[in-house]
């Protein structure tokens, strides 16, 4: 059994330099500890200077992604033992702008998801007193898998089109998507179906499928997206046998 | 959207990495993704060369043996061997990720993947043992 472990951890301190950096930080091992226990063993102990996110500390709030020996994870729910003996590589989320240490930008992802119109879009609202929008069981399982995500950019940084492209939706933000079109309740397909089947909507993808591996809730995005293409395929082949049939 | 900027206007400079132009080499999967895609040439080819042939044979039996001629030489055939490893990749990997796509529901409980890729497999075993008899029984 060893005592401790080697964390190299990549440093960006935009006043002092204008490349990252590695700094080495040796901590103590503890088989039960995740990558971010010991990331937090830094701050506390060894240098209160590291910048990074997290909250929930359970896979809950997504806001603890990073390169874990350059494979996109929730660093709380990544285990030191799983790299012993060490060293391990902890880098800021790729194909984000890194604003400090591990901290990325993540203001294109959080627009990107609002630009899908991630809510029920009605034609006609009912009026309250018809009560409320009833769903089966059967109904529910149909988007639910798509509605696990929490918005961890993980994916994003799985995804080698959206490195190099930074136009492209993304996995999270077209599964959303996705999500609200198999929502029984919802009639915003063709409304979103306008946005998304622009090539930086899911033509843009072209089935890595990097994403629904990394993805630490199950969603598959990448079956999302796939499906997705499929709707708009038949879509555009009934519009163009039937002209009249779409408004 | 431009308003959801202004928060990061007067924060320091960013810093953004360059993606590698040799960013598929760098992961397995990357790079298995890259040969799928570089398979499609070869699919093409297959269907190239099949309009040449069904050309030669409009043209009379001379240029048909021309064609055969050519497939005969060992470049022809290493060129048609790796052709239909490529060709083979692309269709396996295309029938495997055919659930992907549709996920069927029957009763309220989504089909298993291989029901859904397996008539993928059978319908190829069956139209190619009709077209080898075609060739070879016809
Ligand atoms: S789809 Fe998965 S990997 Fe992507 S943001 Fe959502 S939870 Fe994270
Ligand atoms: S800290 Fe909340 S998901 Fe990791």
């Amino acid at each position: 059994m060893i005592d401790t472990i080697t964390l190299e951890v990549a440093r960006y301190r935009p006043e002092q330099e204008t490349e990252p950096t590695f700094e080495r930080f040796e901590v103590p091992f503890n088989k039960d500890w995740v990558v971010l226990d010991a990331l937090n063993y830094i701050k506390d102990r060894l240098d209160g200077s590291l910048s990074y996110r997290w909250s929930c500390r359970m896979g809950v709030c997504g806001s603890c992604g990073m390169m874990v020996n350059g494979e996109p994870k929730l660093t709380c729910a990544t285990f030191l033992s799983k790299y012993v003996p060490g060293p391990i590589r902890v880098e800021p989320l790729r194909y984000f702008p890194v604003v400090r240490d591990l901290a990325v930008e993540m203001t294109d992802f959080m627009d990107k998801l609002k630009s899908v119109k991630p809510w029920i879009i009605r034609q006609e609202e009912r009026p309250l007193s018809e009560g409320e929008y009833l769903q089966t069981p059967v109904q529910l399982d149909n988007y639910k898998q798509f509605s696990m995500c929490i918005n961890c950019m993980i994916c994003y940084a799985a995804c080698p089109v959206y490195g190099l492209d930074h136009h492209f939706i993304g996995p999270a933000a077209l599964a959303l998507a996705q999500r609200y079109n198999m929502d029984s309740r919802d009639q915003g397909t063709d409304e979103r179906l306008d946005l998304l089947s622009q090539h930086e909507g899911i033509w843009g993808c072209t089935f890595v499928g990097e994403c629904t591996k990394a993805c630490p809730k199950n969603v598959d995005p990448a079956g999302a997206i796939q499906q997705y293409k499929l709707k708009a395929a038949t879509e555009w082949f009934k519009s163009f046998l039937m002209p009249w049939g779409r408004k | 959207m431009k308003e959801t900027h202004n928060y990061t206007l007067y924060h320091p400079k960013w810093y953004r990495e360059r993606v590698s132009t040799y960013w598929w080499a760098r992961q397995w999967s990357y790079f298995r993704f890259i040969l799928r895609e570089l398979s499609s040439i070869f699919v093409a080819y297959f269907v190239v060369l099949i309009l040449f042939l069904l050309h030669a044979l409009s043209q009379g039996p001379e240029s048909y043996a021309a064609i055969q001629e050519w497939l005969r030489t060992p470049f022809a055939i290493t060129l048609n061997f790796i052709s239909l490893l490529f060709t083979l990749f692309h269709t396996i990997t295309w029938f495997n990720l055919t659930p992907r796509a549709m996920p069927v529901r029957i009763g309220g409980k989504r089909l298993p993947d291989w029901m859904i890729a397996a008539p993928n497999y059978v319908a190829w075993v069956v139209i190619s043992a009709i077209v080898a008899w075609f060739v070879i029984g016809g």
